[in-house]
């Protein structure tokens, strides 16, 4: 394989966080042991997860707000069919249809009626927590049997499940983006969507291929907290969907579609569980916390946005 | 008294990357005279205009106005001096009010607030000169087109025009507002303000124009007078060139029909019929807006069809989306070809496989090797210049890029292929190649349908010529019958002259 020039601006974002590892290293030496790893690794599990099919509507072109909300509607789903006797299996595979039902019904808002995404994601987020709400009676669902446990809390060769699991989702997920048909089409619809579609592409039929697959993944997300927290709590996943949007943005996928290496979204969701950490680590109160992510997140996009700009110039002059 | 001319135009010329625009264009324009400008598509008329108003800067030349020099590129230096141009999209705002808009940019101010009652009073008086009860209150979007057009000319008006260009005026209005827009451009050529008017419509120029210029090929032709010229003389001033001998020769034997559409409508296009033939290219002629670009999208499926049948080889299908048409071979070549051809942002390879990802894919995955290796052999084929396959389409020329819409389609060895104004901004070299391609092909028993504003290509390359106006087909030309005045006839929708349309239907 021969390789061209190294584009640093490209792995911008790994190199931050190999920085801020470093910083917390020095600071705290709790920060760089194999337990914690693991464990910020457990931490982001849940944000990863979705952000996997968040990564594919944001390369549509696409945004998706309602995912926080299925989260909790899915938590909940699970929570009260295992409660009732339902086995976990089965309970989890019905809140996974669930999402996709979701992800469809948001798919015809979107294709059929032309309401924008953002728009419609923000009423299903609305109205989807209601509903989470609704379904468990207003309280959290307790009473999950033991063998549900294991989805979030067990352990396989030492490393926690949830963790294997997006590890498997993120490698499909790659592999999917970058060596398949759809996902070719995925990015071209993001990058013009007229031309994919006058290249024969249904690019209808793929939008909704792409949500389903969203609610699906974020419906996992949300059982593996249900099984994590051992409790289907109607505000589960509130808020996730910008923890999610921000470590796709962090990981350099463009807002405006077509644009984005799948892998630095790994980074930008581990980014995101490093800094957490490392933060409660070094006890940072909690509301300085936030100032910082938002602030990283201001700063990694306009970075990003000025090195695009002088690397134009350049080829300009 | 000797007239003195108001603006003179002295040796302009502008060049763009490989193409001349404007020729070393003079011409001479005077006070209460309705001065048309005519030439078919692409004739330099537009590029002429904009150098007046400032929005293009000639390479050379210089501009006189009022004897004094305007300096090239400067749109407000030519507002303020007197000039102002009403082009076919309206620049209104659709939800502010007539008055608004009139003195957009110098609302008329009564200390730091907004005098409404100054400005509906002015705006009122101009309209009232034009004779048009509109009230200066109205929101623009509730006015009709008509109005809409004289709402740009009030605020031409307003602004004490000295020189008013209007390009294609009539275009989007009725038969009746027309004839108010008539009246209202003779109001204005008695208070001795100099028209400049461009329209594909002939017949109005012999209505209201005192002058009639005729450019070609970004060349200035002639300048007659009104009265001393009628529609044929310009017709055939208009298209009168040699064809250069770039077009090689062709055997064409009529073959079997693999293409028959049947009165298909659409919102813009009415009852067209029409046949294709293997190994032939079927030219669509017309002005552009008469709908040729429509009925191809149509076809296509790209756009909702009213009503109509088509027919693939005896067989009568149903085409509603371009996913349809491309699985049944056929494969267009958009207009817009940064908007709607290719991927800009990515890869050549991406690009030259993305109508006919399967052939390259094995349950869904993509064979990287296999993409790249066809992706190779085309480019090796068309010689497509570029750094390799990885390379970002963004960077290539427009006649690369034109190259690898192409491919494309090649790619999909589709039967039929329709090429939308294919050589449109890209230069001769790669024009020539793309017409050696299309030969290839029908050499090959495909079928094509080429639609194109550029004369030469159009008789050159054609095997039978559709001619539209307005929506409607008004004559089918074989190649031997098939003139520059007949289509240009044909393309205005003149009947009864020398012009008699092939097989009209």
């Amino acid at each position: 394989m021969k390789r061209k020039k190294f584009d640093w601006s490209k792995y911008g974002i790994f190199f931050a966080w190999i920085i801020l590892v470093a910083g917390f290293t020095v600071c705290e030496s709790s920060f760089l042991t194999i337990n914690n790893i693991l464990n910020i690794l457990r931490q982001v599990s849940i944000v990863g997860i979705s952000a996997v099919g968040m990564t594919f509507i944001i390369l549509s072109g696409g945004m998706d707000l309602s995912i926080g909300s299925v989260i909790g509607v899915s938590a909940v789903l699970a929570a009260l069919l295992s409660s009732s006797g339902l086995h976990p299996v089965l309970a989890a595979l019905v809140s996974l249809m669930t999402g996709a039902v979701i992800g469809a019904f948001n798919g015809v808002l979107i294709n059929e009626v032309g309401i924008a995404p953002m728009i419609s994601g923000l009423g299903l987020m609305t109205a989807l927590r209601g509903v989470a709400y609704i379904i468990a009676n207003g309280q959290p669902v307790y009473g999950i049997p033991d063998s549900f446990k294991i989805l979030g809390q067990g352990y396989f060769l030492g490393i926690p499940i949830p963790v294997i699991i997006m590890g498997i989702i993120f490698f499909c997920g790659w592999v999917v983006a970058n060596k398949t048909v759809f996902g070719r089409c995925v990015y071209g619809i993001g990058g013009n969507t007229e031309a994919t579609r006058l290249s024969g592409i249904r690019v209808k039929r793929i939008k909704y291929q792409i949500y389903i697959l969203n609610g699906v993944l974020s419906a996992l997300a949300g059982v593996i907290l249900m099984s994590r927290t051992n409790s289907g709590q109607p505000k589960a996943g509130d808020g996730y969907e910008m923890d999610v949007i921000t470590a796709c943005v962090l990981g350099g996928i463009s807002t405006s579609g077509g644009e984005g290496n799948f892998l630095s979204v790994i980074v930008g969701v581990v980014m995101m569980g490093t800094l957490t950490n490392g933060m409660v680590l070094m006890n940072v109160q909690e509301f300085y916390q936030w100032v910082v992510k938002g602030a990283v997140l201001i700063l990694a996009v306009a970075i990003d946005v000025l090195a695009k700009r002088t690397r134009k110039s350049v080829r300009a002059a | 008294m000797v007239k003195e001319p108001i603006l003179e135009m002295k040796h302009i010329t502008k060049i763009y990357p490989g193409v001349i625009a404007l020729d070393d264009v003079s011409l001479e324009f005077y006070r209460g005279e309705i001065h048309a400008i005519v030439g078919e598509n692409g004739a330099g008329k537009s590029t002429f205009i904009k150098t007046i108003t400032g929005a293009v800067t000639a390479t050379k030349g210089d501009i006189l106005f009022e004897k004094k020099q305007l300096p090239g590129g400067c749109p407000e230096v030519a507002l303020n001096a007197g000039i102002s141009a009403i082009y076919q999209e309206f620049n209104l705002f659709p939800y502010l009010s007539v008055a608004e808009n009139i003195f957009f940019g110098r609302y008329l101010k009564k200390g730091a607030f907004i005098d409404y009652k100054e400005m509906n009073r002015r705006t009122k008086e101009i309209l009232d000169q034009l004779g048009v009860p509109i009230d200066p209150n109205t929101q623009v979007k509730n006015l009709s087109v008509g109005y809409q057009q004289i709402v740009e000319i009030a605020k031409a008006i307003s602004r004490d025009v000295k020189l008013l260009i209007m390009d294609e005026p009539s275009a989007p209005l009725t038969d009746n507002e027309i004839k108010h827009l008539f009246k209202i451009v003779q109001n204005i050529r008695e208070q001795g303000v100099a028209v400049i008017y461009i329209s594909h419509r002939l017949e109005e120029i012999f209505e209201i124009c005192d002058k009639v210029s005729v450019f070609r090929d970004g060349k200035y032709i002639t300048t007659k007078n009104v009265s001393d010229t009628d529609i044929d003389d310009l017709v055939f001033i208009m298209v009168n060139r040699t064809i250069e001998e770039q077009f090689p020769a062709r055997n064409v034997t009529k073959k079997e029909t693999v293409l028959e559409v049947k009165d298909l409508c659409t919102d813009v296009v009415h009852n067209i019929h029409f046949e294709l033939h293997k190994g032939e290219i079927l030219g669509f002629a017309g002005l552009v807006g008469a709908g040729r670009t429509e009925v191809v999208r149509a076809l296509y499926g790209a756009d909702k069809k009213k009503r109509g049948d088509i027919y693939l080889n005896g067989r009568k299908v149903t085409i509603d989306s371009p996913g349809d048409a491309v699985k049944m071979g056929i494969g267009l070549i958009p207009e817009d070809r940064k908007g709607q051809g290719v991927l800009l942002g990515m890869s050549l390879q991406k690009n030259i496989t993305y109508a006919n990802m399967k052939r390259v894919a094995k349950y869904g995955l993509i064979s990287e090797r296999q993409d790249q290796e066809i992706s190779e052999k085309y480019i090796r084929s068309l010689q497509t210049k570029t750094s390799g396959t990885k390379q970002i389409v963004k960077n290539l020329s427009g006649g690369n890029q034109q190259k690898v819409v192409l491919t494309k389609w090649l790619y999909t060895e589709c039967d039929i292929l329709i090429f939308d104004e294919p050589t449109r901004g890209i230069d001769i070299g790669a024009k020539q190649e793309i017409y050696q391609l299309m030969n290839r092909l029908v050499e090959q028993d495909k079928a094509i349908i080429m639609i194109t504003s550029e004369m030469p290509e159009l008789l050159g390359m054609a095997d039978r010529i559709v001619v539209m106006h307005e929506g409607k087909i008004t004559g089918i030309l074989n190649r031997e019958e098939a003139t520059q005045e007949r289509i240009m006839a044909l393309s205005s929708n003149i009947m009864g002259s020398n012009a008699h349309g092939g097989n009209l239907i």
